[in-house]
């Protein structure tokens, strides 16, 4: 390796150590760290301090930069994704150019992963000097400028999804809503009341679905799925599927005939809104507030799309001619500036848990079942009954099915507690039955909702502490024939119960969507161990996610209700405005550069840039990199035969020194 | 396909009609058995809950020996030796000290244990490796009109659900299914015989019985099919104790693989039949089955 140049002018160090309060002075000796850096060659000034990334923190570096006319500066702090830009902020206000500042980690990478109070000083020391040698061959950049789109893409018309689009339609931003169901609404539609207020969810919800069917900033496309993104930041571009549905969307005005005159005269397929517990026919509108209003067929279940042999009654009712058999999937390809993910959650399937008899016993429901039953558009008109029929006299509800459970989910799912009282109390109202809650812990922590759990202990309704056991059949009196029995440890009044009911409703909990991973490949997004989107940081970056421009809204980051769904979806649109208003964004120059000079024209970094960042300029016969496309990857610097493409905060010469500087013994 | 076969002291004394049973239906489905050489005691239940480590030494001595045999599957058709084995198998790899302990003692007879046996149950081995399709060709006399309780008791399923729910399996009722039988709906499948409490607090180990039986005979069963020597003995040999009690529960109880034998056209003197306190026979006579 030839000596490296060096640098000009001589550098003049200034360098900090934070204690950030106990959270590294407590394993890391921040004073011994400074004295040890004092000490290295260039370094004129160096410091511990309680708080860097205070006011008076950052005034020090300002302070000093003027005083000993520093020209870098290091600071060991915490991970450079939490306070990088907060420094090079502040050396910039004091006149030195942002990119000749250098982060150190002491804090996720040494005090919160070790115990030894000496070791973890000896790993601080070493990481701060391989920054002190690297970032005297820092040279001052420039951040890449690149132009935002004003477009807006949304994935999943649920109660978020629908709550982002009209957010940012509102605000003049075009958008483009994708939902793979027939229908938006997501699981909002098929509620019938929503707690704590018992007031209508239809009600509540229709006019925001019809509302983004009519705003002329939003194109709705349902029944589609997005199926490619490419780009970043501010550029993707994003290729939809849209699946056939067999009737011309534009034609179709939902009046039904088709419907009335399919050759099934009743419905036979279970019909997914009413969570199956009622028959529709293959050609069929989701449901009557359904948006858009337009029928689709299903073509598993269709005569004519399976056998070509059908009279096609449907296309001669249609008087519109807009049912369509050849119609074939559309492939659309977009260009949005920030994504809004709003997938929702899937509802755990209780067959998991074969102790508590769900699909083994007719008269065991899930709430969603429960919930279609007292909705006056379900498929008994609002009456609760159990499965042949009759109308239960006694109703009891298990909580945490799915959720709080290692030997399924851990995590709590939320509203299922919230939810269930609220199915208990409208059983109460209709049916006059005698309503048992089985619970661990009654969480009912959003605004009202204490309230309401005292209302329902107010009205009546049974509270049972303890995990069920186990839902059987197995009666041992005669008051128990022919009920279900729920045999439960209650906990509080000390014994094992087998307390006999009609009707047993099981409280499913959420679980992040089956094909969540796939959808985050996509958007190379990260998901927590449970499978739940990840935000960028818990608390203050929790609708962003750590690919900038995509943000999250509602379930498919973790289970909550209604209001906080609305509140996310409202912020990740905030969000997503905030970033497309400016127009532009400033990226971190760590891009690529060819030495014109050195470079031979072999081409062999063309095929090799994921980003299509790079162009052969055929009349000088030599590699070009256009900045804008640059995401930083360093593939094509590993890969250029002549050694002639560089990187910029990657040069070789910072490398090599703070490789040297962290393995010279402190 | 080739087992290793640890029959444990039941098999050999009050659940012989298991034995009898399973060779023969075995053999019929091709499958050989190599009983260990010098088997000993698997550790049981009962020594297992007063002083695990020797109990975990007698078990290890098993599975040495299948392993010094070059055997790596080791049938264990006893529910407890099922479970005493597993349970060692499993603390072996959990408690270190406890590993060292039986290795040790391995040690001083010449043996040593590397933990490659691996612990099968027949229905196990009956429905996933032989699979149901070829026990169904063997099928010549189907159970057709019989009704059958099928009762799997706790030990094969809980604490390690090797092979099947541990709250609601359905291995015996798919393989009875296919022996032509109708599996009567029987929530108590995996509930307590009563286990030794029979024996030593009678009350309620008999009670616990006593409530499979009943169940059973609610539901319409003809015949409670058992895999396990110990809920056998309970479920067949106390009826009339019980009877004294609360009054009479009178079914018969059979090892599954009892009913297999007939289903393959064997005896029922050959499939140890002949021992049951409480008599089965098949067809059921009109006037039982009411």
């Amino acid at each position: 390796m030839n000596p490296r140049p060096t640098p000009s002018p001589e550098p003049r160090i200034g360098f900090y150590v934070c204690h950030c309060g106990s959270n590294i002075a407590d394993s890391v000796d921040c004073a011994e760290v400074a004295r040890y850096v004092a000490g290295l060659p260039g370094v004129v000034i160096a410091r511990d301090y309680k708080y860097m990334c205070s006011d008076p923190g950052q005034e020090l570096i300002q302070h000093d930069i003027r005083e000993h006319g520093l020209n870098r500066v290091v600071v060991a702090s915490c991970s450079p994704l939490l306070h990088e830009a907060t420094f090079r902020k502040a050396v910039s206000k004091a006149g030195l150019n942002p990119f000749l500042f250098q982060m150190v980690n002491i804090r996720e990478h040494v005090s919160w992963v070790h115990k030894d109070r000496q070791a973890a000083t000896a790993k601080a020391r070493a990481l701060a000097r391989a920054a002190v040698e690297r970032v005297r061959y820092h040279r001052p950049l420039q951040p890449v400028r690149v132009p935002i789109r004003a477009e807006a893409l949304v994935i999943g018309g649920g109660i978020a999804g629908i709550h982002a689009a009209l957010t940012l339609a509102e605000a003049g931003k075009r958008v483009i809503l994708v939902e793979r169901q027939p229908s938006i609404g997501g699981h909002m539609a098929q509620l019938d009341k929503t707690f704590p207020t018992l007031d209508c969810a239809a009600c509540i919800l229709t006019p925001k679905m019809s509302a983004v069917r009519a705003h002329p900033n939003i194109t709705l496309w349902t029944y589609s799925e997005v199926i490619r993104v490419e780009g970043y930041v501010g550029n993707f571009t994003v290729t939809v599927r849209r699946k056939p549905r067999y009737v011309n969307e534009t034609l179709c005005v939902g009046c039904k005939a088709c419907v009335e005159a399919c050759v099934f005269k009743d419905g036979r397929f279970p019909d997914e809104f009413n969570a199956g517990l009622s028959r529709r026919k293959p050609i069929y509108l989701p449901f009557p507030q359904a948006t858009p209003q337009v029928v689709l067929i299903d073509p598993d279940r269709c005569l004519n799309l399976k056998t070509g042999k059908c009279k096609k009654t449907c296309v001669e009712a249609c008087d519109r001619n807009a049912i369509v058999f050849d119609q074939q999937p559309e492939i659309h390809e977009v260009q949005v500036g920030t994504v809004i993910v709003a997938t929702g959650f899937k509802l755990f399937d209780p067959a998991r848990i074969p102790q508590y008899g769900y699909g083994r016993y007719p008269n065991v429901f899930t709430t969603l079942e429960v919930e279609r039953l007292v909705n006056s558009s379900g498929p008994t008109g609002g009456e609760i009954r159990l499965r042949d029929g009759r109308t239960p006299r006694s109703v009891g509800f298990i909580l945490c099915v799915g959720s709080r459970d290692h030997h399924t989910n851990p995590w709590c799912s939320r509203t299922c507690c919230m939810h269930s009282m609220k199915l208990a109390l409208l059983i109460r109202e209709h049916l006059d039955a005698e309503v048992t809650i089985f619970y661990m812990d009654i969480r009912a922590p959003g605004k009202g909702y204490e309230e309401f759990y005292d209302r329902c202990l107010r009205e009546g309704i049974q509270f049972v502490r303890g995990r069920v056991a186990e839902v059987t059949d197995w009666a041992m009196t005669p008051e128990e024939e022919g009920k279900l029995v729920v045999r439960v440890e209650d906990t509080l009044a000390g014994f094992v119960r087998r307390i006999p009911l009609d009707m047993v409703v099981l409280a499913v909990g959420k679980e992040p969507q089956p094909d969540a991973q796939e959808l985050r490949r996509l958007l190379n997004l990260s998901c927590s161990a449970e499978g739940w989107f990840l935000e960028r940081h818990p608390k203050l970056a929790p609708v962003s996610t750590f690919t900038d421009g995509i943000f999250l809204a509602g379930c498919c980051q973790g289970p909550k209700d209604i209001p906080d769904t609305v509140a996310q979806a409202g912020a990740a649109a905030a969000e997503a405005l905030a970033l497309m208003d400016r127009g532009h964004i400033e990226q971190e120059p760590n891009t690529a550069y060819v030495d014109a000079d050195h470079c031979s024209g072999c081409k062999s970094c063309l095929p090799l840039c994921p980003y299509s960042a790079i162009q052969f300029d055929e009349n000088r016969g030599k590699a070009n990199i256009n900045e804008a496309l640059c995401k930083g990857c360093g593939t094509c610097v590993a890969a250029c035969p002549s050694g002639s493409i560089h990187q910029n905060l990657f040069d070789d010469e910072q490398v090599f020194a703070e490789i040297e500087g962290v393995l010279s013994h402190a | 396909m080739k087992y290793a076969y640890f029959p444990g002291c039941s098999l050999k004394g009050l659940g012989r009609a298991y034995e009898e049973s399973l060779l023969p239906v075995l053999r019929h489905l091709g499958v050989e058995l190599q009983e260990l050489d010098d088997w000993n005691c698997c550790g049981a239940t009962a020594y297992m809950s007063v002083d695990e480590n020797r109990a975990a030494v007698l078990a290890s001595r098993n599975l040495a020996l299948a392993e010094n045999n070059g055997s790596t599957e080791l049938l264990a058709p006893c529910s407890a030796c099922y479970l005493v084995l597993n349970k060692l198998q499993h603390h072996i790899t959990e408690f270190p000290d406890l590993r060292s302990t039986v290795q040790t003692a391995l040690q001083r007879a010449g043996l040593a244990y590397r933990g490659t046996v691996r612990v099968r149950h027949p229905l196990d081995v009956l429905v996933h490796e032989i699979g149901l399709d070829v026990i169904r060709e063997k099928v010549v006399r189907p159970l057709r009109g019989l009704k059958v309780a099928p009762y799997y008791g706790c030990q094969i399923v809980r604490p390690y659900a090797t092979f099947d729910d541990a709250h609601q399996p359905t291995t015996m009722d798919r393989l009875l299914t296919t022996l032509g039988a109708e599996v009567v709906s029987y929530p108590l499948k995996t509930k307590c015989c009563g286990g030794s409490l029979t024996g030593t607090v009678p009350e309620a180990g008999l009670r616990l019985s006593y409530i499979l039986l009943k169940e059973a005979l609610r539901r319409g069963a003809h015949v409670v099919a058992t895999v396990c020597p110990l809920c056998h003995f309970n479920l067949d040999a106390y009826h009339e104790e019980m009877e004294r009690r609360w009054g009479p529960v009178r079914i018969p109880t059979v090892y599954f693989t009892q009913l297999m034998g007939l289903a393959f056209g064997l005896e029922p003197q050959q499939l140890g039949l002949h021992r049951n306190l409480v008599p089965f026979t098949f067809p059921i006579e009109t006037t039982a089955a009411a």
